[in-house]
């Protein structure tokens, strides 16, 4: 177990950072590519704060989970991405608030 | 093992009366009516035996296998659940009431359900299948089982061949007795992890649960939710506002099952389960509960006199009677207890008769308004004279069971708590009240003017004057000589009594 | 003959249900052959059963079944016999009888002939049943049952609804009555163990005391049931409504049998009654109290039914006073000859009915002596009975209960003077009766002669009625010996002289001066006194007021079931609780973030408050 030349706090600071803008993103934003965008800074926080505990453990687990959640995160925005065109396509619009069928 | 043949027949005959409708209008009654015969003749192969009345006598708590039949498998061995079925005078004489009424609900529906036969029929057999199995699990978590499953083919039968508010009379029918029952869940499980803090392992079984020490407030409110499960299906005051709109709405054999059955298997709660498991919480809660039976008895009495609808005067008279039967529970001697055990049986005939005679009449005159009858017994004398008898025998006339029941109940009331006993008899009179009301508005009185076409009105015909004399020999049988039924019952009683004087005594 | 007891029940019984399965397939004649011979078949067997009573004095049980062995209770459905029994089964069977055979031809042409012998023979069973029981629960089941049989006699014309409220009210009146009955046994079989009327008794007397409490409550609430029974005050005034009924039922029912059923019940409880003076008191209060208040009531009734019905009323008031000064024998003595006379008059009034067109107002009749001779004559006698006017039955019962009421220590005056004042009133109210009926100018013209089967029942009644005083009661055994001396001579002359002096007043009244009759006593709407008498001392309208209309008015405020109106509000509650989570539901992308971060924080703040908290809960 070595010593990072970054301090542990810091990264997860950064990570709780980015993770804290992806969610005001997500709660301010209405165009739906800035809320995919938005998720995918999420997910990479938290992708962040896995590579530094394990490299600050020296345990391999969190590489695998940075890999899990980058073909995660690759696939989300696949199927996303197509969410979007569709959504393009029948509303006209990238107004989320445009496509809340689902209002009680 | 005969009880589980019992509902498997029920059950399959079920599937087969769904089945047989394709073939005709009549088969699925038929296989109906067939299949509780079976069921029946079965039941008497199996017990009346030369020396089942001894057999009987010799069946105590404390050791399942004495009783007169007793089956125990596993189920859920984790939980300490198991399939255990028992049967005791008690249980057989319910069964036995539930299998007959079940050929009479059959009969009474005979002609006016107009559609989905086959699925009709189905539900009324696995309604009984289910009360069957109320009857005798004394599995805690199989006795829950069984007690929703009667629930929902009951349901059926009043959501889809009700009258004109069936949704909301089935769907009030079914919240309040399904969140009762999710109570009674609770006290249940309750029960068992008392248990595994005890001995160590789960159990739902009856004969493992009924002497476990607990302490004496978690013991108050476990009874408490078995009470208001099994008060709410009997249905005591202030939990009966289902039984009126959902005996209304529901077709005639939904009725007579109903009041015929499904309400003793609260009484029948009540008197297994709810006093004997916790002995020292009902003995200091009786007086609350007796309070509640007299009020019942008197408000059920007093709207009944109110209504003009037939189906839900009989309903609310229904009320007035089990609160009879609430009294006699909670009095808890001898003679009351067996004024209870009467006072079902009689009341499941004399309210059944009275409800397909309600039946009868709104298949004859589209109607249960009774502004709307007056002077019928010119037109139908026989459907007149089936009325007068029920009408008399249920307002408590010596002679028929519902007298036994009530003079038995008051008789042992009264060395409990005299006043109680003063206030139940003015039953008798507000009893009298409604019930002559009754014949008046309906039978008496001069023939409706506008009903012109009351010539045509047809008199019950054989098989319902068949059906009809069943139940007058039943109630006669039950006045005057109502001692084998009392034998029956006794050895359960008594041991009941004593297992709970024990508790009583720790 | 003892082992064949249980056929005098059963006869008429088999018989009902026999009339009632097969109504609608039965010839008349056969129906009333099998209507009235059955009971004949009771009164034979009743007569050898008396006969042989006569001969060998002793009296037995009979027990049939066991009803109910349940703990301490055990009841058998068993008869016992002994000389009031037999009195009572001559009068129930043989006037029963008659009556039936009188019915036969008075309601020839009645649609519901079967019903209606159906409902009388069951009657016939129920009332025997009642006074043949050896236990107080199977006496209480006939009980129970000649009121039933009297309801659906009463409304036994249905078609009219004022019937079936007259039949209605004889039920409900009597059933408090009986309720109050009920309560009694309760109190007798906590207390003393039993319901068996032999054991009960022998065991009363040894556990109480003479003045105890318990004894006293017993035997009030038995009173009150053989108050409601017998139409006693305050419970009576379903009596001259029961009048709706059929004329003959009125003889069999409401005057010769069911309604001195109270008049039994005491009689057979003696025993018990002795302990408690009190009672005792009461029972003699009431019956003198009643006798002057129905009295005074037929005194200006115009409808000859409840004319006879007030004095039917009356009457077992003096049977009340009989009991409640002891005088058992003379209670059951006036029982019989009441039975007999008042059977005859509701019978005679019933043939004048008959004949009339169902006429019932006394003053639309008059003049009829020449055209209906027997019925006149029946008339005569059974009024004559009635008034206790010398020699006849209704004499020589009145008298003895007259001087025994004398002879009571301190209050026994008092009564005796009622007693008196009731029967100048009765002897005016029966000859007011004969006078404007068979007397004065024809208003209405009888349009048949009647037959043999209504002859022939009343000619037997007169003869009765004329003798029935001569009979000697097998009762000797059965009551405690009666101190009878004497009273002082002007206390018999007085006696004697009452009645008379009120047939010598009604004479003057109707015959010698009709122009002058008092209007109160023709038209009773005409002043307040005899409107108040007239509506039998406005207790109806009390108890209209007290308990009726309040019992009605708080059922229709539970018509509409208030206990819902609670269910309601949690349903409701429910749906505003739907209607707010229902908003949160909006559908925008960015608030549903908004709540996750909350939730997400407010979970975060417990999971870390908890962990630290859990184990100090």
């Amino acid at each position: 177990m070595q010593d990072l030349v970054v301090p542990l706090n810091h990264v997860l600071f950064v990570s709780t950072l980015l993770f804290t803008i992806g969610m005001l993103g997500l709660m301010i934003r209405r165009n739906i590519i800035f809320i995919l965008m938005s998720l995918e800074v999420m997910l990479n926080a938290s992708a962040l704060a896995f590579i530094a505990a394990g490299a600050h453990w020296g345990q391999p687990d969190g590489q695998v989970i940075f890999l899990l959640i980058l073909s995660v995160a690759a696939a989300e925005v696949a199927v996303g991405l197509g969410l979007v065109l569709q959504i393009q396509k029948r509303f006209n619009s990238l107004d989320m608030d445009d496509a809340n069928r689902m209002r009680g | 093992m005969v009880i589980v043949t019992l509902i498997i027949i029920l059950l399959i005959g079920g599937i087969i009366a769904l089945l047989s409708e394709k073939l005709s209008e009549e088969a699925p009654r038929v296989t109906a009516l067939l299949s509780i015969l079976v069921s029946l003749i079965y039941l008497m192969l199996q017990i009346i035996k030369p020396d089942y009345i001894t057999v009987i006598t010799q069946s105590s708590l404390s050791d399942p296998a004495s009783w007169l039949m007793h089956l125990k498998l596993e189920w859920i061995p984790a939980f300490g659940i198991s399939i255990e079925f028992a049967l005791d005078g008690l249980s057989l004489l319910m069964v036995a009431l539930t299998l007959i009424l079940g050929a009479v609900a059959v009969s009474a529906s005979w002609t006016d359900i107009k559609k989905h036969q086959g699925f009709f029929e189905a539900n009324v057999l696995w309604t009984l299948a289910g009360v069957i199995g109320v009857f005798t699990a004394l599995d805690l978590f199989l006795f829950f089982l069984f007690w929703e499953v009667m629930l929902i083919p009951m349901y059926f039968i009043i959501a889809i061949w009700g009258h004109e508010n069936r949704s909301y009379a089935a769907m009030k029918f079914f919240i309040f007795t399904q969140a009762s029952g999710l109570l009674m869940l609770v006290s249940s499980i309750a029960l068992a992890v008392i248990y595994k803090e005890v001995n160590g392992q789960y159990s739902f079984s009856y004969f493992d649960l009924i002497n476990l020490p607990k302490g004496y407030l978690t013991e108050y409110l476990l009874m408490s939710g078995f009470f208001v499960a099994f008060v709410v299906k009997l249905p005591g005051f202030p939990f009966h506002t289902w039984l009126p709109d959902a005996h209304t709405q529901a077709p005639t054999a939904g009725s007579v099952i109903l009041a015929g059955i499904l309400l003793k298997t609260g009484a029948y709660g009540l008197i297994r389960f709810a006093v004997p498991l916790f002995p020292s919480a009902a003995n200091d809660f009786a007086p609350m509960a007796m309070a509640l039976g007299v009020f019942g008895i008197i408000y059920g009495a007093m709207t009944a006199f109110a209504q003009t609808d037939f189906k839900r005067l009989v309903a609310y008279s229904s009320v007035s009677h089990m609160g009879f039967i609430l009294l006699g529970v909670y009095a808890w001697n001898e003679l009351a207890l067996q004024g209870v055990v009467i006072q079902m049986i009689a009341h499941g005939f004399s309210s059944a008769a009275l409800f397909m005679i309600a039946g009868s009449l709104q298949e004859r005159l589209h109607t249960r308004d009774m502004r709307e009858m007056s002077g019928l017994w010119k037109f139908m004398p026989k459907m007149g004279a089936s009325a007068m008898f029920f009408i008399i025998a249920s307002l408590g006339l010596p002679g028929f069971g519902n007298f036994i029941g009530e003079v038995l109940i008051l008789l042992g009331l009264y060395q409990v708590s005299s006043w109680m006993a003063v206030a139940a008899s003015l039953g008798l009179i507000t009893g009298a009240i409604y019930s002559l009301i009754l014949m008046q508005k309906s039978f008496y009185g001069e023939p409706n003017a506008h009903r012109g076409e009351t010539t045509m009105l047809h008199d019950f015909r054989k098989r319902e004057m068949l059906t009809m004399y069943t139940m007058m020999g039943a109630l006669v049988l039950l006045g005057i000589y109502p001692q084998p039924i009392m034998d029956v019952a006794q050895t359960t009683l008594i041991g009941l009594i004593d297992a709970v004087q024990l508790g009583l005594v720790k | 003959m003892q082992d064949f007891v249980w056929l005098i029940p059963l006869m008429p019984l088999i018989s009902a249900i026999f009339l009632m399965v097969f109504s609608s397939k039965l010839p008349p004649t056969t129906v009333g052959f099998f209507g009235t011979g059955s009971v004949g078949m009771s009164a034979l067997l009743t007569c050898n059963l008396t006969w042989g009573y006569l001969k060998d004095p002793d009296l037995f049980t009979v027990s049939l079944w066991t009803w109910m062995k349940v703990g301490e209770l055990s009841a058998n459905v068993g008869f016992h016999i002994d000389g009031l029994t037999i009195v009572m089964m001559m009068i129930i069977t043989c006037v029963g009888f008659l009556i039936h055979l009188f019915s036969c031809e008075f309601m020839e042409h009645d649609k519901s002939y079967a019903r209606y012998f159906a409902y009388l023979n069951m009657f016939v069973s129920a009332m025997l049943i009642l006074v043949m029981s050896d236990n107080l629960l199977l006496l209480y089941l006939g009980w129970e049952g000649v009121g039933v049989c009297s309801y659906l006699l009463v409304g036994f014309w249905y078609q009219h609804s004022s019937n079936g409220r007259a039949a209605r009210k004889a039920f409900i009146v009597t059933r408090i009555g009986d309720t109050a009955m009920m309560l009694g046994l309760l109190i007798l079989f906590t207390e003393l163990g039993t319901l068996d009327i032999q054991s009960l008794v022998s065991s009363a007397q040894v556990r109480w005391q003479t003045g105890d409490f318990m004894p006293t409550l017993a035997c009030l609430l038995l009173l009150a049931g053989a108050a409601g029974k017998s139409a006693q005050f305050p419970l009576h005034t379903w009596l001259p409504d029961a009048m709706a009924g059929p004329t003959p039922v009125s003889a069999l029912i409401h005057a010769a049998t069911m309604v001195t059923a109270g008049v039994y019940l005491i009689a057979r409880m003696h025993s018990l009654f002795i302990i408690s003076p009190h009672a005792m008191m009461v029972i003699a209060v009431m019956g003198v109290g009643t006798a002057l208040m129905a009295a005074f009531s037929a005194l200006v009734q115009t409808d000859i039914k409840r004319i006879l019905a007030y004095s039917t009323i009356s009457q077992i008031g003096y049977m009340f006073l009989a009991l409640g000064v002891g005088a058992w024998t003379a209670a059951v003595f006036h029982l019989m000859t009441h039975a007999f006379f008042k059977a005859l008059l509701f019978l005679g009034s019933g043939a004048i009915i008959h004949c009339l067109h169902h006429e019932h107002d006394i003053f639309k009749m008059g003049g009829l002596w020449k055209r209906m001779p027997i019925t006149f004559a029946s008339f005569l006698i059974g009024s004559s009975a009635l008034a206790a006017l010398p020699f006849t039955s209704g004499f020589f019962s009145k008298d003895l209960i007259l001087l025994s009421a004398y002879q009571l220590e301190e209050f026994g005056p008092i009564l005796w003077a009622g007693g008196l004042l009731g029967a100048l009133v009765t002897a005016l109210y029966s000859f007011r009766l004969v006078f404007v009926v068979f007397f004065g100018r024809i208003q209405t013209l009888p349009n048949k002669e009647n037959g043999w089967r209504i002859g022939l029942p009343l000619t037997i009644l007169c003869v009765l009625s004329l003798v029935g005083g001569y009979f000697t009661l097998p009762l000797s055994n059965l009551f405690p010996m009666e101190t009878n001396s004497h009273p002082a001579t002007w206390v018999e002359v007085v006696s004697i002289a009452t009645p008379l002096f009120g047939l010598l007043v009604a004479y003057i009244l109707f015959i010698k001066i009709p122009s002058r009759i008092p209007k109160s006593l023709t038209s009773p709407q005409e002043n307040t006194i005899s409107r108040f008498l007239f509506s039998g001392w406005k207790l109806d309208e009390f108890y209209d007021r007290l308990l009726v209309s309040p019992y009605v008015r708080s059922t229709s405020i539970l018509l509409d079931e208030p206990l819902d109106k609670l269910y309601n509000t949690i349903v409701l509650v429910n749906q505003k609780l739907h209607k707010w989570l229902s908003f949160s539901q909006s559908g925008r992308m960015r608030w549903y973030m908004v709540s996750v971060a909350i939730g997400f924080i407010i979970l975060l703040g417990i999971a870390i408050a908890i962990p630290r908290g859990l184990s100090e809960w």
